[in-house]
């Protein structure tokens, strides 16, 4: 009895505060009510269709310049063509492990290219478009995918933080990265990049929660790639991702991934929101993992080739090209130099790669502490006379 | 069929599911990857195409999800077997592990079991990425209600598991994962040896290596490099961490008088901190060296490009045999 009408109690609580929060984003809400309608209908928000046709949609319109429309091409096609050569790299074993983009250019490139130098980023381990439009040197992402570090560049240079592997911690990380920025009273946004897998960890839901109840400035964005290593999107969830925002209190959209137009318009939208202290927003980027998961997977343990064939027909470069030709935006000049800038870009990585020096085994003891610690200098000493007693006995062998 | 002269040691691990599955049908297998894929190492391969998606379960992504409805099912009389994709991904499931796993026998004084047995591919050598080395096994031995044991070969890999699951008690049964494709004997119907005694695995009368999972290879190399220069070394395989089997190893020592712990995780409060006081309050007027442990630094496992120079290969466990016996 007591037991039940606490529990009771708890809901109406819990239920009254969504409710005020809805009524207070609502009041100041900038996206149209009828957006959560429309995503209500399961529709994708969509501006450019797979055949390369730009469409518009009530409400998110998008006005770029053929410079911007070019960049976007461009971006991509760099993007893909690295992706490519780490994957090659792999192969030939100059790197551990890749985790190709392949087919997700679009998602991250127009994202990517909707934040501001002020916004911070924090990314998975597959987010090299992103990465790429932050200005991070593509080379840059390598270093620990050959095992030469656990990161390797600084987070604060790009505002683009380190790969996380662990998958969906960096959710609450951005989210009170976001709490910083709020009580700093600054208008920049925070995007946290994660995976259909990603949202049934804990840590997702947890983001959410914290983000709603501050309202705090970051946006979720969620590629559903539809896979998960070997396991579908249904055993994620039951109803589409996006639609998990509203229990929390706040919106949740589904784009079409693979449009780079509707990316950019729906991201810079969120980011506004965010800007403007409206608070979090969910943007589900409906996609396909083109590739493996990683070089370490074979998926034709768990898919069909057919299903991987569909969506090539919903390739993110095509379309964009189809609709720049169409449109007399580039021409076979520009496609070209696109091109050739493409090779040097990867001759440049392939490079850069085979170049990177093992680190020295010293650095094993590095960077543990900011403060420092005395059993690290110890052991680090320990290590080191080790080492020096190799060198003796080398030295020694070369005398005789 | 019965004895199977080389079987990989991912392979024994799978026999041995199965051998528990076709034994129990309470027995459950499930994690991230376990079932249409066979999991990323294949341990669990076939597993779902025999016992069907009741019983061998693909998992949406939270290892936290994983083992907390692990525990409810354990609590409704199921037995579920957990796998952990890597070390590295188990804490988000640690909550779950140390706060109820570990105590729910003790709180209910007894009146429930909950029989959880957690895989986890574990330690490095195998030129991964972050967190797909670690060997945390300290963050779990350390915690009371927990057992802790970790094969180093394929008959050993089939044995413990089957009694891990048919016991009552939460196991964390860590796997060395660069002896997955390791091939030794495996015999389906010998006697099984104790799941908590340790083992010599290579007798010897000068030193004792005690070691574990994948670190019994390396030892047992030191003791043939060893055997060439006149030095007889004696290998323990620990096999269990929780509860760790200090007879066999005073036994030992007492024999030897000199003891080397080798374990890749780091040494600053594992297991060797563990054995070198309990041994040395054991064997006090036996030893003729302190004792000397080899293992990870105070350091976050490295780049893979560093984890030869990090992990305790023959160079390093040599090196501490030869400071052992120089007392
Ligand atoms: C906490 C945790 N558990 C398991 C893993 C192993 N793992 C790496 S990627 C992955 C699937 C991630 O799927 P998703 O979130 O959809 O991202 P995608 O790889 O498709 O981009 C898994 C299970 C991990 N990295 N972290
Ligand atoms: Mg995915």
């Amino acid at each position: 009895m007591t037991v039940e009408s606490t529990a009771q109690r708890k809901t109406t609580r819990g239920g009254s505060k969504r409710t005020t929060a809805k009524k207070a984003s609502s009041a100041k809400a900038k996206t149209p009510d009828n957006a959560a309608d429309q995503v209500e209908q399961d529709q994708l928000v969509q501006l450019l269709t797979p055949e390369g046709k730009r469409v518009e949609h009530p409400d998110y319109a998008i006005d770029l310049t053929p410079e911007e429309l070019r960049g976007l091409y461009r971006d991509m096609v760099l993007t893909r063509k690295f992706d490519a050569e780490a994957t090659t790299l792999q192969r030939q074993g100059e790197l551990g492990l890749w985790a190709s983009l392949l087919g997700q250019e679009a998602a991250q490139i127009g994202s990517g290219r909707a934040l501001r130098d002020d916004d911070y980023v924090f990314p998975t381990y597959r987010e090299h478009g992103v990465a790429w439009c932050r200005g991070v040197d593509p080379t840059n992402l390598l270093g620990m995918f050959r095992g030469v570090n656990n990161g390797g560049w600084d987070p604060n240079s790009n505002n683009f933080h380190l790969y996380t592997i662990v998958i969906g911690s960096q959710a609450l990380h951005a989210t009170g990265y976001a709490m910083g920025v709020q009580k700093d009273g600054a208008d920049s946004a925070v995007i946290a990049y994660f995976g259909d897998g990603a949202s049934s960890q804990g840590d997702v839901a947890e983001a959410f929660t914290f983000s709603a109840v501050y309202n705090s400035p970051v946006v979720f964005f969620c590629q559903n790639n539809q896979w998960a290593i070997s396991e579908p999107t249904e055993k994620q969830t039951r109803v589409p991702l996006y639609q998990r925002a509203r229990g929390y209190g706040f919106p949740g959209v589904r784009v079409d991934g693979n449009d780079v137009l509707a990316c950019l318009a729906v991201t810079k939208a969120a980011l506004e929101r965010a800007r403007t202290g409206q608070g979090p927003m969910l943007i589900e980027a409906f996609t396909y993992r083109m590739g493996a998961h990683t070089t370490s997977d074979d998926p034709t343990k768990y898919r069909a080739d057919e299903e991987t064939r569909a969506w090539e027909a919903k390739d993110p470069i095509l379309r964009l090209r189809t609709y720049l030709v169409a449109e007399g935006v580039v021409d076979d000049a520009y496609l070209a130099a696109v091109e050739a800038e493409s090779e040097a870009l990867g001759k440049r990585v392939r490079e850069t790669v085979r170049a990177m020096p093992d680190p020295d085994s010293m650095a094993i003891f590095e960077n543990i502490y900011a403060d420092g610690h005395a059993l690290v200098d110890e052991e680090r000493a320990q290590f080191a006379a080790y080492q020096a007693s190799f060198a003796d006995a080398d030295a020694v062998a070369e005398e005789n | 069929m019965t004895v199977f002269e080389k079987i990989t040691l991912s392979k024994a691990i799978n026999a041995s599911l199965r051998a528990s599955m076709e034994a129990d049908p309470k027995v459950l297998v499930m994690g991230e990857d376990v079932g249409k894929l066979g999991g990323v190492f294949r341990v669990t391969d076939g597993l779902q195409k025999d016992f069907g998606e009741d019983r061998v379960i693909d998992t949406p992504l939270a290892e936290s999800g994983i083992v907390g409805t692990a525990i409810g099912l354990a609590l409704r009389g199921y037995r579920p077997v957990v796998e952990i994709q890597f070390d590295g991904f188990v804490f988000p499931a640690y909550d779950q592990i140390v706060t109820q796993l570990a105590k729910m026998h003790a709180r209910a004084l007894g009146k429930v079991k909950v029989p959880v047995v957690i895989r986890i591919p574990y330690a490095g050598g195998i030129g991964a990425v972050e967190h797909h080395s670690e060997s945390p096994e300290a963050l779990f031995a350390h915690v009371a209600g927990l057992k802790c044991v970790s094969p180093s070969n394929s008959s050993d890999a089939y044995w413990m598991l089957q009694q891990a699951i048919a016991g009552d008690d939460p196991v964390i049964y860590f796997e060395p994962k660069r002896r997955y494709h390791d091939k030794s004997r495996l015999d389906t119907e010998a006697i099984p040896y104790p799941l908590h005694k340790a083992r010599v695995a290579q007798p010897g009368s000068d030193l004792t290596l005690a070691a574990y999972g994948p670190m019994v290879k390396v030892c047992l190399d030191v003791a043939k490099v060893a055997a060439e220069e006149g030095k007889s070394v004696e290998v323990v395989d620990l096999r269990s961490l929780s509860p760790i089997d200090f007879d066999t190893v005073q036994e030992s020592v007492v024999k030897t008088g000199r003891l080397v712990v080798v374990h890749e995780a780091p040494v600053f409060l594992g297991t060797g901190a563990e054995l070198a006081a309990r041994i040395t309050e054991r064997c006090f007027y036996h030893l003729e060296a302190p004792v000397l442990r080899v293992g990870g630094f105070h350091a976050p496992y490295p780049p893979s490009r560093l984890e030869d120079e990090y992990l305790p290969g023959l160079d390093r466990v040599l090196d501490a045999v030869d400071r052992a016996l120089a007392y």
